[in-house]
């Protein structure tokens, strides 16, 4: 047959050939390549002298790495300090004044109280809480770390922590997602596409949630200042409370090189591929365009999402506080269940709940734990009712809550920990399945992290309970 | 009257003024053109100059992992953009680089625009040769001119355009300088004003050049209609078992055929 012959006689080429067959298709390729340059390139052949030297500076093996740990601390600090003064203006005038006015607009309409609940009380506080924590940060963070992109600085990150990565495993490319990640897992693991192996893509995707994303910064922020600081003289906290969260977002850098590691040498065994990455030119970054872009391609869209899963969520926070059976809410019901297990991790009932309802999005954590805490200790004169998510005006009413709530410095510490170490939210895990097709790949991804957050946080707690008390 | 006045056409700023934007606006196009490039060769401000779109532009590789589409009309014709995602080469296995190379193979836009960073320009050469080596219709953009001048390097567009075989334009896409040329070069390349005689690696192995002659002289003889048979022909010297099987099966005219309707409706 005709067809035979075809393969027979490529196959018998494909010997005469020989193994570096793809290798001398390349070496064409780039012969040609030169020669034609070198034909049409008049003037200065050899270019580029500032990238050089700037490249030196930036990738060196002594200041590499403080200039990065600089830059993230600085975008970090901007980002903390920026954010507090836009965050208590859109909280005033979203949870505040609009509430109030939303409330009084219902019982005009006379809607019975228990829609008024559900949809103001709910769903429109909780999508409310998260414009007003989220917005903020947002703004401030994606146009920084898209000014770091355009420059030119990302690509060195990525050549700075290529040899890490190369030496656990995995493929140096791993930096440019994990760095992503800080921004949103969702868009770190979409990022993944950029890493050619199936191994080392996956082994990026299973640690890209040790990168801290945007959701859970507030968080760490905010119980870093609560519990961390607070133990520190005042004009050492605010020092001690950016540390600690500084802290944080390095160890989920650290576990992310130790994971790659364990996966490289066990259920994706291989080596780390060769990769050639161009570094390319710095270039000064366009302003303004800069800022436009990333306000309306980022922020907008990562909080259009937020918003989605917040107000549904909210629906749902609502219903377990007031949903009751024997004059007990579900909410307690289930608080009181979870609560041996959660302090045997240094955390408690309210917090495992919180996690629960708060799968679809990392930033209703918070706000679901303060909620919860005040409906468990029927503090009815904060907030403004069951199940009304809210969001405290200073930071000491949030601490007064929390220890009113039986928290300790321990509970700080596991809670920031937990943070880091949890499943990602759903929308991550979405985006995990469609990256990888891959039932198995995504259950490990959303199990790992969580199995490795509760490990941790038991050994913690027992370890703390031992030699602190 | 203005079709007549042939000073008006070449004049850059009529070009601009026929141009319209048309964002995504893609319904009922006459041509599809593709765009590739290196990572970083400011691929998407092209894109975006020519759609009007505020699509997101980084500094980095890997930026555009997927396809983006956008529209324009010129002359009364509407283009359907795809700006693919930015690749070193279509030679390896990932993810970005088989996006890139399956559209241009099996997609057949009407022309490709190939940016290139001018100055680096050798090293976006081998891209350069590897898209002409899968089309035939393509125009270089010669991007960052103003960066190429700043530090002395003077390139000979003429003697480029020669070597390759196709219109090479200069350009600063930031500031929109080339823009409009860049559009006539497109439209001559698709309605045949310019030939493009694209440059193929001659100076592959003479025994492979042999074989791949061969071979897809066969490969066509027995599949008639086979689209692309060079390229089949290099699969199967490279062993590539997916082609040896649907070559053995006679289905390999269906598969590209699959191909081509994946790319056309992959979003």
């Amino acid at each position: 047959m005709k067809r035979d012959e075809i393969l027979k006689k490529s196959e018998k080429f494909r010997w005469e050939i020989g193994e570096d067959f793809h290798d001398s298709v390349i070496e064409s390729i780039y012969d040609e390549a030169s020669q034609i340059a070198d034909n049409a390139i008049e003037g200065n052949k050899n270019y580029s002298r500032l990238d050089l030297k700037l490249d030196k500076i930036l990738t060196s093996r002594l200041y590499g790495f403080p200039i990065m740990l600089a830059l993230l601390a600085m975008v970090f600090w901007l980002t903390i300090q920026g954010a507090n003064y836009p965050s208590k203006f859109l909280s005033y005038i979203l949870v505040d004044f609009i509430h109030g006015q939303l409330i009084t607009f219902f019982n005009i309409l006379s809607i019975p109280d228990f829609l008024t609940g559900l949809i103001v009380d709910g769903a429109y506080l909780a999508s409310a809480w998260v414009i007003s924590v989220m917005l903020p940060p947002m703004a401030i963070f994606f146009p920084l770390f898209t000014l770091l992109e355009d420059f030119g600085y990302l690509p060195r990150v990525a050549f700075n922590l290529d040899g890490i990565y190369k030496k656990v495993g995995a493929h140096g490319k791993q930096a440019l997602t994990m760095t992503m990640g800080f921004g949103c897992n969702a868009a770190g693991i979409v990022a993944t596409r950029i890493i050619d192996s199936p191994r080392e893509k996956l082994i990026a995707i299973i640690t890209n949630n040790f990168s801290l994303c945007n959701g859970r910064w507030p968080t760490q922020i905010l119980i870093a200042t609560i519990f961390i600081g607070a133990v520190f003289p005042s004009y050492l906290a605010g020092l001690v409370s950016a540390a600690a969260v500084i802290f944080i977002a390095l160890f989920g850098i650290s576990l992310s090189f130790l994971i790659s590691w364990f996966l490289s040498n066990s259920i994706l065994k291989g080596e780390g591929s060769a990769f050639s990455l161009e570094l390319p030119p710095y270039r000064p970054p366009r302003f303004w365009q800069t800022i436009y872009t990333s306000i309306i391609d980022r922020t907008l869209i990562v909080l259009w999402r937020a918003i989605v899963f917040a107000a549904p969520a909210g629906i749902v926070i609502w219903l377990v506080a007031n949903v009751e059976i024997n004059q007990v809410s579900l909410a307690k019901y289930f608080i009181d269940f979870a609560n041996p297990y959660g302090l045997l991790i240094g955390l408690n009932g309210v917090i495992i709940l919180a996690y629960i309802i708060a799968i679809p999005a990392n930033e209703i954590v918070l706000p679901t734990i303060l909620m919860l805490t005040t409906l468990m200790l029927n503090m009815t004169n904060i907030g403004s009712g069951n199940g009304v998510l809210f969001e405290t005006d200073s930071v000491n009413v949030t601490a007064d809550i929390l220890r009113l709530g039986g928290w300790t410095t321990l509970t700080g510490i596991c809670l920031m920990l937990f943070s880091l170490l949890h499943n990602p939210c759903s929308t991550t895990i979405y985006t995990i399945y469609k990256e990888t097709k891959s039932l198995k790949w995504t259950a490990i991804s959303t199990f790992l992290p969580i199995a490795m957050g509760i490990v941790l946080c038991f050994f913690v707690a027992q370890i703390w309970r031992i030699f602190i008390g | 009257m203005q079709e007549n006045n042939s000073n008006c056409e070449t004049c850059p700023a009529h070009n601009l003024n026929n141009l319209k934007k048309l964002g995504i606006d893609m319904s009922d196009y006459d041509y599809v053109v593709a765009l590739a490039g290196n990572p970083n060769t400011g691929k998407s401000t092209v894109f975006n100059s020519l759609t009007g779109l505020k699509q997101h532009t980084g500094n980095w590789p890997g930026k555009t992992v997927s396809r983006a589409e956008g529209g324009y009309e010129f002359n009364s014709k509407k283009y359907k953009l795809v700006d693919l995602p930015g690749t070193y080469s279509l030679l390896s296995t990932s993810t970005d680089e088989d996006i890139a190379r399956n559209f241009i193979l099996f997609g057949q836009p009407d022309a490709t625009i190939i940016v290139v960073d001018a100055t680096r320009l050798e090293r976006n050469l081998n891209l350069t040769l590897q898209v002409l080596e899968i089309t035939d219709r393509a125009v270089l953009c010669l991007n960052l001119m103003d960066e190429a001048e700043r530090n002395d390097i003077k390139i000979n567009v003429r003697a480029l355009s020669k070597e390759l075989g196709i219109p090479v334009i200069p350009a600063q896409a930031r500031q929109k300088i080339g823009i409009s040329e860049l559009i006539s070069a497109i439209e001559d390349v698709i309605t045949g004003k310019f030939v493009c005689t694209p440059r193929r690696l001659k100076k592959y192995h003479s025994k492979i050049e042999r074989a791949i002659d061969e071979v897809s002289k066969d490969l066509l003889s027995e599949f008639p209609n086979l689209p692309n048979a060079r390229w089949v022909a290099l699969r199967l010297l490279e062993g590539d078992q997916n082609i040896i099987n649907s070559v053995k099966t006679g289905e390999i005219a269906d598969l590209l055929e699959r191909q081509k309707q994946d790319v056309i409706n992959e979003t």
